[in-house]
């Protein structure tokens, strides 16, 4: 499925928590990331890419228009995604992740917004977040062509002249042969990726000292 | 289910494009074509028919091996665009310590190369070349002076490191408080707890026969022996590499014991894995590193002074030395954390077509590195075959005892495992010990980073390894140095110092095991 990169802008993490931030003595626990999309006309979401970096839960709302006349709401649409399946410890913690429109709570077809939930209920971190954050659209489907009226309208089946004496079957014989072509094709475009296996240049392994680079 | 799909369709793509490169690829084209003689392969149908022959002539089971080895060592990518270094280790702050580590190694081999005069590595005349090919099956009786070399590391230089490990978004508070792990290991990573360990290890229960306790000399054959060789004898018949997995779980008869590792190892002798062993040995003839008298003087201070081990002196430098000239154990540092070092031709510094590795497999021997060897010379007393045997249990686990990573088989993790295990199911010992200045890890460390080889008498020993090939996980070890200190727990409540600690355990040459194994994990009342 192809997938075309979508030009977003990812706001400042937002902390929510109860009371003063700053007199506060515990770290937040819920931190809010607002991603929109200037210049983009409404899409059809197909993927989100992150890498994690001590975020235990996800969750995500897009505002999307659910059908053509009506006014943009906010969804949920992927509810406490576990990332960190133990929030104490590292499992999991700075790993690369994707999420398909499959996997989304609901449909994802007009999308104009996007808010990431990330949740972090363990004290023991100093701070998380999600990193490299990407979002993509289905990538353009193949380009219709007009085919000539021959091809896309085939003239029904005549009937098969009958098959001269001794003869193999033509349809057959065609069947076989393009089977054969396949895999004379497979092996021409196969390479063999066997190492060589030398560790000296040219019989020379006169070295310098170890380089720390 | 979707994602699924494509996760498998990238691991499938992974695994053909490893295996193109392998010798098995090239036998199975040569088949192929040789096949094409037979009268059951017809044209039309060429396809079909060959792969029809591949099932029926055991070709299909081969390449099953083939692919099952890979999924075994290989870890599966989640997602298409991770960078490599994400898969050699995960987390960021651990890449950098393995890198600081690293860097430590080559300074310290830098300054020794420096200070004796010795080059890292020298082309040998031919009168030199000439001798230690007459020597070679007797390099045991040459007595370099190696009074000046040291060992690059110990692994309580190591042990050391893994303590100094921090994870920079921890609350690593300068207060002790409830963050603050009690034993060495600082670093939050995942481990089992008894309940999840019993389930990994459900073949080492109390009602299963193992090897290592219902083959002693009180019980009758009858009971269980013969019928554990019989189905060992069956599972070599059929030449399948998971059923030799599963099988040694309980243990592997002695006799059978080389076979079934180089199955599990999928290792076949063929002559292209003989004329390569003879390449390296040619290789180690030419050339002359200055990791070779490390090995010497590792050998000369651990093997040859093992009341075991000390007969294969000659196979250990057989086997290391060709090792060290083996270009294709670079390839497991693509999963590896630690990456080769890397310098420069004479007079090339900086110059990208004069880069090489040192040593040529990238791997630089610590004090103790010639224990991982030792015991296979029981197994294996044909040279290549060895050296084969060796090779792939470096890359599939001996590696991951000193390298700094994040993989539950890790040396991290095997610590964390160890003190965690002894802090909640022995928690009066631990503190005990921790009072007197004698935290645990001290003690097992030593064990763990070796596998316990040299501790253990040798058939606990491969009895042990057994399971370590069984359950394709280096766990299995830290659950036994917890075993052993729950043995001793009654004298160890004892003393007073960390080295009256140290006297308590430094004697394991009589423990049995696998019965240490299953009381610890399913006989302990906690």
């Amino acid at each position: 499925m192809s997938r075309v990169l979508v030009p977003c802008h990812v706001k400042g993490t937002v902390a929510l928590q109860v009371g003063d931030v700053r007199t506060s003595q515990g770290r937040p626990g819920v931190l809010v990331i607002d991603v929109t999309f200037p210049n983009v006309a409404p899409f059809e979401l197909q993927e989100i890419t992150f890498k994690n970096y001590y975020t235990a839960f996800l969750s995500i709302r897009v505002r999307q228009y659910s059908s053509i006349h009506t006014q943009a709401k906010w969804v949920t649409c992927l509810r406490d995604y576990c990332l960190m399946p133990d929030p104490h410890s590292e499992e999991g913690a700075q790993e690369y992740v994707s999420l398909s429109k499959h996997q989304m709570l609901c449909d994802v077809a007009r999308v104009l917004e996007l808010r990431l939930i990330l949740r972090q209920p363990s004290p023991l971190w100093l701070s998380f977040t999600v990193e490299e954050l990407q979002v993509y659209q289905q990538g353009a489907k193949s380009p219709s062509v007009t085919f000539p009226k021959w091809l896309s309208h085939p003239v029904p089946c005549e009937q098969p002249a009958p098959l001269l004496e001794g003869l193999p079957d033509p349809s057959r014989v065609s069947s076989e042969v393009q089977q054969m072509w396949a895999l004379t094709e497979m092996v021409r475009a196969s390479r063999t990726s066997r190492r060589i296996g030398r560790f000296d240049v040219d019989g020379c392994y006169d070295l310098n000292l170890l380089s720390y680079t | 289910m979707w994602q699924e799909e494509s996760d498998l369709s990238l691991s499938i793509a992974q695994i053909v494009q490893k295996l193109k490169g392998s010798s098995l690829y090239a036998q199975l084209e040569r088949q192929a074509w040789a096949s094409l003689q037979r009268t059951d392969i017809k044209l039309e149908s060429l396809k079909e028919d060959i792969k029809r022959f591949f099932k029926t002539s055991g070709w299909e089971k081969k390449l099953q091996n083939a692919v099952y080895s890979e999924l075994s060592v290989f870890p599966l990518p989640s997602h298409p665009a991770v960078p490599p270094e994400h898969l050699k280790e995960p987390l960021v702050y651990m890449r950098k310590a393995q890198g600081s580590w690293e860097k430590r190694i080559l300074k310290s081999l830098n300054s020794m190369c420096t200070e004796l005069s010795i080059p890292l590595a020298r082309k040998r005349p031919v009168g030199e070349q000439k001798e230690l090919l007459n020597k070679w099956n007797e390099m045991g009786t040459d007595e370099p002076d190696l009074s000046h070399f040291r060992p690059v590391y110990a692994p309580k230089d190591f042990l050391e490191v893994l303590i100094n490990l921090r994870n920079p978004n921890y609350e690593n508070g300068d207060s002790p408080s409830f963050r603050t792990h009690l034993g060495l290991i600082q670093i939050p990573l995942k481990v089992k707890d008894i309940p999840e360990l019993k389930e990994l290890f459900v073949e080492l229960g109390l009602t299963t026969g193992q090897l290592g306790i219902d083959d002693s000399t009180q019980v009758p054959p009858e009971l269980f022996e013969n019928e554990h060789v019989r189905i060992g004898q069956k599972v070599l018949a059929e030449q399948d590499s998971a059923a030799a997995q599963q099988y040694v779980r309980q243990g592997s008869p002695t006799a059978l014991r080389a076979e079934l590792w180089a199955l599990i190892l999928n290792i076949s002798s063929q002559p292209e894995d003989i004329l390569y062993y003879e390449q390296l040995k040619t290789n180690v003839i030419q050339h002359d590193l200055l990791v070779d008298s490390l090995i010497y003087k590792d050998v000369k201070l651990t093997a040859s002074n093992d009341d075991y081990y000390f007969v294969f002196e000659d196979y250990l430098y057989q086997v290391l030395l060709c090792f060290s000239r083996d270009t294709s154990v670079l390839g497991h540092f693509a999963y590896n954390s630690a990456s080769p070092p890397r310098s420069y031709i004479r007079g090339k510094l900086g110059i990208e077509e004069y880069a090489v590795f040192y040593p040529p497999n990238g791997v630089i021997p610590f004090h103790g590195f010639s224990m991982y060897v030792a015991p296979l010379c029981f197994l294996y007393n044909e040279p290549s075959k060895l050296y084969q045997i060796f090779r792939e249990m470096y890359v599939r686990f001996f590696f991951r005892l000193h390298s700094i990573s994040s993989h539950p088989s890790g040396i991290v993790s095997l610590c964390l495992l160890f003190e965690t295990l002894l802090q909640t199911y022995l928690p009066q010992l631990f503190y005990h010990l921790r009072e007197i200045g004698a935290q645990p890890l001290r003690i097992s460390f030593k064990w763990m980073v070796r596998a316990f080889s040299g501790y253990l008498a040798t058939d606990q020993l491969l009895l042990l390894w057994d399971r370590i090939l069984g359950y394709n996980s280096l766990e299995i070890l830290a659950v036994l140095a917890a075993a052993v200190f729950a043995f001793r727990a009654v004298n160890l409540m004892e003393v007073t110092s960390l080295a009256a600690a140290e006297a308590v355990l430094a004697d394991l040459s009589t423990l049995k095991v696998m019965p240490l194994l299953q009381i610890f994990l399913f006989a302990t009342v906690t």
